[in-house]
C-alpha cells in the first residue's frame, strides 16, 4: 500500500489565488483551523496576472455610482443568465472588501482628494475599477498573502488534490501529492473550499498558465456536485500574437480604458461599424466623444472598444476573417496615438501602463508609447463552474464549497472586467465564513482507506507503464492536441458538426489517456504532473463541449454560427453537467429562479 | 529554422551534472521556451518552476549564463548563441531537483517581520484618505514580484551563507515599504539593526542590477533604512540620552 502524510484542519482551501486566500482568512478568523493548499508556491496564482482593477462601486470618481448601477451592469453583461442573487450580493459587497484590503496595507491609486481613484472598464457604466497601474492583481494577492501569513493558516505549497474523499453524502478530506518531493498527502477536513480558478489549458491560445486544468471543477463533479454554464467562455479579445512564443499572454483592457483604439489594416476603428442595440445609447457615435470619455467627461459616453469582451473578440475575428487583419493574423491596438491630444504622451503611458510597456519591450520589441500592438482573441476565463448556493457558496454536495472562478452564479454568460478580482474577494470570503461555521457543527467524518489506496495506485501507473508499455503515450503529446481540437473545434465560434466532431475526439483522448507513461523518478517530475492533470482536463472540455451543444442560441461568450441569435427561452434556464449513474455525463436544464420585483425595477431603471 | 545549443544542469540535492541538448528555436522565443521544448521532446521528467510566462509572478529564476534572471523574459536573440546557454538554478537556496530550489527560507523569513498597523481611519466610514505623491515610493517597492533573484545575487547570502542573520535585499524593500507606508504606525528599526544584519549590506547594488522589476532596491530601500538605523542607534545625542535613562 502507498505511503502518505496525513494532516487535520477544520477547514481545507485547495487554491491560493485570491479566493483561496480570502476564504482562508475569513474561515480562520472564524476560530476554526485552517489548511491552505497551493498548486504553486504562495503568491504565484493567477490573480498576480489581473492587470485593470477591482470593480467596487465606491463612488469616488463619480458619486452617482452605487450598487443598483453595478448590479444592473453586471447582470446586463451576463445577458440575464446570471444567479441575481450573486450580482446582488457581489454589487453590494465589494466596496466594503476593497476597503478592506486597504486596511490590510494595499495601496492604490488616489484621487487628488486622497481617496481610492477608480477608472473606466468595458461594461461598466461609470468609473469603477479601484487599482494600482496595470498590476491590481499582484497588490491584491499580495496584500491577501501578507495578511495571511499572520492568521495562523497551515500553507502546504507545491501540492496538488487528485480527489475529493466522502462519507456518505458529506466531503470529508482530500487525497493528493506534494510537488518538490512526489509523497502523498491525505487531508482530513470537515468542511473543504475549492478556489482552484479555471481550465485555460483546454485551450491552444490562453492566457492560463500551466496550472489551469479545471482540478476544482473535476474534483467536484467527481464527487457528485454539478458543474453549471459551462459553456460560457470568455476569449479576451486582445492577447499578444506575435511573437509565436508569447501568443496568448494578456494585454489588459486598461489600454482601451486609458484611450486606445482598435484598428484594422485599413486604418479603421472598426468598432464603431457594430453597436449592439443595448449598448447603442450608451456608446459614443464618433471618435471625439469616445477619446472625451476617456479623459473623464462624464457628459461623453464610452467609446465602442470598451463594449463587452465577448462582442469585441468576435468582432475582431471578423476583421481577421474577412481579410483585414495585421500582418501576423490579428488587429491594431494603438494607444500611441493619443500623443495627438496630450502633452508628455510616452510618460503617460509609462506611467498608467507601466507592465503593458515592458512586456511589448521586452517580449516583442515594440515599443507601445510610438507603435501599435497586434492583438487577438484568447481564452481567459470561463463564467461557468461548480453551482453554488448564492449565499453559502456551498455546492450541491454537503461540506464542500467553492469560490472564484472554479464557482459560477455571478457572471452569467460573460463576465465584465473587474468583476473577477471583486468576485474572489466577495465570494472568497463567504465561503470562508460558511465554510467555519459548517465545520464548527459538524464532527470529522470516515475516511475509507480502500479509496485512498486506490486513488495512490492509479495515480502511479504511469510510471509503471512507462517502463514496459510498448504504445506508452506522453502525457504532453496528448495536452497538446487536446488543446488544438478545442481551440479547432469548441472555440469562439462554435457549429453542432464541429462539437460533436470534438466529442469523438475527447473520446479518443480519453483512451488514450490510459495509456499514457512517464519516466524518471518522482521528485517535481513535470511530465508526471502533466499527466496526473489530464483527466481533469478532459473533464472539463467534454462538460464545455456537451453544454455548448444544448444551448442552441448565441448569447455572451457562447456563440454558435448555426443559432447566431438570442432565443429568449434559453434565457429561461441554466444548462448543468452532472455525473450520471454510469460514470456517463448528463446535462439537464435548470430553470432559473424569478427576478424579484424590486430587483426587476432596478435592471429596468438602468436601462433608461 | 535554426537550432541552439543549451547546457543545462540536471540533478537533486546539489549533486548532478550539465547536460547538452541542442533543439530548433523561432523568432521570439525565450529561455522558457527552448526548456519546455526541450522539456516535451527530449526529457519529459526535467523540473523547471514557472508560471506566468510573462515577468508578473517570479516563479521562473535561474542563472543564464552565469546570469541571475527571469527565463520567461530573457529573449534567444539577446544570447550569443554560438556557443551552449548555460542555464542552472540559483545557488543561494538548497537544490530540489534540475533548474528548481528550495525557497522556503524565503517565506520563513517574512513571517517574522512584524506586520502592518495601519492608523485609526481617517474617516468615519472607515478609510484611509493619502495623497499619490505619498504612495509612489511605497509603489515602487509593492512591484516586487518575488523572484528571489536579488536574495540570489546578494553575496552575503550567496557567499558567506548568512541565511540566519540576514534577510537579503527582497526583504529590506519589503520592511522599507511597510516603513514608509502612510498608513503604518509599527516600528521595525530596533529589529533591523539586530536580527535582519542590515550591517551586512555593502551596498555593491548588485541586487538593484538583477531586479526584472527595476525597483531601486539600494537607493530607495536599503540606504534609507540604514540612516534610520544610524538615527536610531548610533546618534551621539540620542546614545547619550538612552545612557541616562539607562535604556
Amino acid at each position: 500500500m502507498p505511503e502518505y502524510q496525513k494532516f487535520e484542519h477544520d477547514v481545507l482551501v485547495v487554491g491560493a489565488g485570491g479566493a483561496g486566500l480570502r476564504a482562508a482568512i475569513e474561515a480562520s478568523a472564524g476560530g476554526v483551523t485552517v489548511g491552505l493548499v497551493c498548486k504553486s508556491l504562495l503568491g504565484k496564482a493567477h490573480t498576480v496576472m489581473a492587470e485593470g482593477g477591482i470593480a467596487a462601486a465606491l463612488g469616488t470618481v463619480n458619486s452617482a455610482d452605487n450598487w443598483k448601477v453595478h448590479f444592473a451592469d453586471t447582470m446586463r453583461g451576463g445577458q440575464y443568465v446570471n444567479n441575481w442573487r450573486m450580482a446582488e450580493l457581489h454589487a453590494k459587497e465589494a466596496p466594503t472588501c476593497v476597503r478592506e484590503l486597504e486596511a490590510w496595507g494595499a495601496v492604490f491609486d488616489r484621487t487628488r482628494e486622497g481617496d481610492i481613484l477608480q477608472r473606466n472598464f468595458g461594461g461598466h457604466r461609470y468609473p469603477r475599477l479601484a487599482h494600482v497601474g496595470d498590476r491590481t492583481g499582484l497588490e491584491m494577492i499580495r496584500t491577501l498573502q501578507d495578511h495571511g501569513i499572520h492568521q495562523g493558516i497551515d500553507v502546504h505549497m507545491e501540492c496538488t488534490v487528485l480527489s475529493l474523499l466522502k462519507d456518505g453524502d458529506r466531503v470529508v478530506g482530500a487525497f493528493g501529492y506534494d510537488r518538490q518531493r512526489g509523497g502523498f498527502l491525505l487531508f482530513e477536513a470537515k468542511a473543504i473550499v475549492l478556489a482552484t480558478g479555471g481550465v485555460g489549458r483546454s485551450y491552444k491560445i490562453t492566457s492560463n498558465s500551466w496550472e489551469y486544468t479545471g482540478d476544482g471543477h473535476a474534483l467536484a463533479y467527481n464527487a457528485g456536485a454539478d458543474l453549471m454554464d459551462m459553456e460560457f467562455v470568455q476569449f479576451h479579445p486582445t492577447g499578444m500574437i506575435w511573437p509565436p512564443s508569447v501568443a496568448g499572454i494578456l494585454v489588459t483592457e486598461g489600454v482601451r480604458g486609458e484611450g486606445g483604439v482598435l484598428r484594422n489594416s485599413k486604418s479603421r476603428r472598426f468598432m464603431f461599424d457594430d453597436i449592439p442595440e443595448a449598448y447603442r445609447h450608451q456608446t459614443a457615435d464618433n471618435e471625439e466623444e469616445g477619446w472625451r470619455y476617456c479623459q473623464g467627461d462624464k457628459q461623453a459616453r464610452r467609446p465602442p472598444e470598451l463594449l463587452t469582451r465577448d462582442h469585441v473578440a468576435r468582432c475582431i475575428v471578423r476583421e481577421i476573417k474577412e481579410g483585414r487583419g495585421s500582418p501576423h493574423g490579428g488587429v491594431f491596438l494603438d494607444i500611441s496615438w493619443i500623443k495627438e491630444k496630450i502633452p508628455n504622451a510616452p510618460e503617460h503611458i509609462k506611467k498608467k501602463l507601466p507592465s503593458m510597456y515592458h512586456q511589448f519591450k521586452q517580449l516583442a520589441d515594440v515599443d507601445i508609447t510610438t507603435t501599435a500592438m497586434e492583438v487577438g482573441p484568447t481564452m481567459h476565463y470561463i463564467m461557468g463552474g461548480i453551482r453554488v448556493h448564492p449565499e453559502t457558496q456551498m455546492s450541491t454536495v454537503t461540506g464542500l464549497f467553492a469560490a472564484g472562478e472554479c464557482g459560477c452564479g455571478l457572471h452569467g454568460a460573460n463576465r465584465l472586467g473587474g468583476n473577477s478580482l471583486s468576485d474572489l474577494l466577495v465570494f472568497g470570503k463567504r465561503a470562508g465564513k460558511f465554510a467555519a461555521a459548517f465545520a464548527k457543527e459538524h464532527s470529522a467524518g470516515t475516511i475509507n482507506t480502500d479509496q485512498v489506496d486506490s486513488i495512490a495506485r492509479s495515480a502511479l501507473e504511469p510510471f509503471e507503464r512507462g517502463t514496459r508499455s510498448t504504445d506508452a503515450q506522453g502525457p504532453y503529446q496528448i495536452q497538446h492536441e487536446l488543446q488544438v481540437k478545442m481551440q479547432e473545434l469548441v472555440g469562439i465560434v462554435r457549429t453542432e458538426p464541429e462539437m460533436l466532431k470534438a466529442l469523438e475526439e475527447i473520446g479518443k483522448f480519453q483512451k488514450r489517456m490510459r495509456s499514457v507513461a512517464v519516466q524518471g523518478n518522482r521528485e517535481y517530475n513535470s511530465g508526471w504532473h502533466t499527466a496526473l492533470d489530464l483527466p481533469n482536463l478532459l473533464t472539463v472540455s467534454e462538460a464545455i463541449t456537451r453544454s455548448a451543444l444544448e444551448r442552441r442560441e448565441s448569447r455572451g461568450g457562447h456563440f454558435r454560427e448555426d443559432y447566431p441569435n438570442k432565443d429568449k427561452a434559453f434565457g429561461e434556464f441554466n444548462i448543468i453537467a452532472r455525473r450520471g449513474p454510469g460514470g456517463e455525463m448528463k446535462v439537464v436544464r435548470q430553470n432559473i429562479p424569478p427576478l424579484p420585483a424590486e430587483l426587476k425595477q432596478i435592471i429596468e431603471e438602468q436601462q433608461k | 529554422m535554426t537550432s541552439a545549443t543549451f547546457s543545462i544542469w540536471r540533478g537533486a540535492a546539489g549533486e548532478g551534472k550539465f547536460f547538452k541538448y541542442t533543439t530548433e528555436i523561432s523568432e521570439g522565443m525565450v529561455v522558457l521556451d527552448a526548456v519546455h521544448k526541450i522539456q516535451a521532446e527530449q526529457a519529459n521528467d526535467m523540473a523547471v518552476r514557472w508560471n506566468c510566462k510573462a515577468g508578473k509572478c517570479g516563479s521562473c529564476s535561474a542563472e543564464i549564463n552565469g546570469i541571475p534572471r527571469l527565463m520567461c523574459m530573457t529573449r534567444l536573440n539577446q544570447l550569443p548563441l554560438e556557443r551552449p546557454v548555460t542555464i542552472e538554478p540559483m545557488r543561494s537556496f538548497p537544490s530540489i531537483r534540475d533548474l528548481v530550489t528550495d525557497v522556503s527560507w524565503n517565506f520563513r523569513v517574512k513571517k517574522q517581520i512584524k506586520k502592518f498597523k495601519p492608523r485609526p481611519p481617517d474617516v468615519a466610514d472607515g478609510s484611509w484618505r493619502m495623497q499619490q505623491e505619498d504612495v509612489d515610493r511605497v509603489q515602487e517597492f509593492r512591484k516586487c514580484i518575488e523572484c528571489f533573484l536579488c536574495q540570489d545575487v546578494c553575496h552575503v547570502l550567496r557567499e558567506h551563507h548568512k541565511h540566519e542573520e540576514f534577510i537579503g535585499p527582497r526583504f529590506f524593500v519589503y520592511v522599507a515599504a511597510l516603513e514608509m507606508h502612510p498608513l503604518d504606525t509599527e516600528n521595525r528599526v530596533e529589529e533591523l539593526a539586530k536580527a535582519k544584519g542590515i550591517g551586512y549590506c555593502n551596498i555593491t547594488k548588485c541586487c538593484t542590477k538583477v531586479c526584472p522589476e527595476s525597483i531601486t532596491i539600494t537607493d530607495n530601500a536599503i540606504i534609507p533604512l540604514k540612516e534610520r538605523v544610524v538615527d536610531e542607534f548610533y546618534d551621539p545625542i540620542k546614545r547619550l540620552f538612552r545612557a541616562i535613562r539607562g535604556q
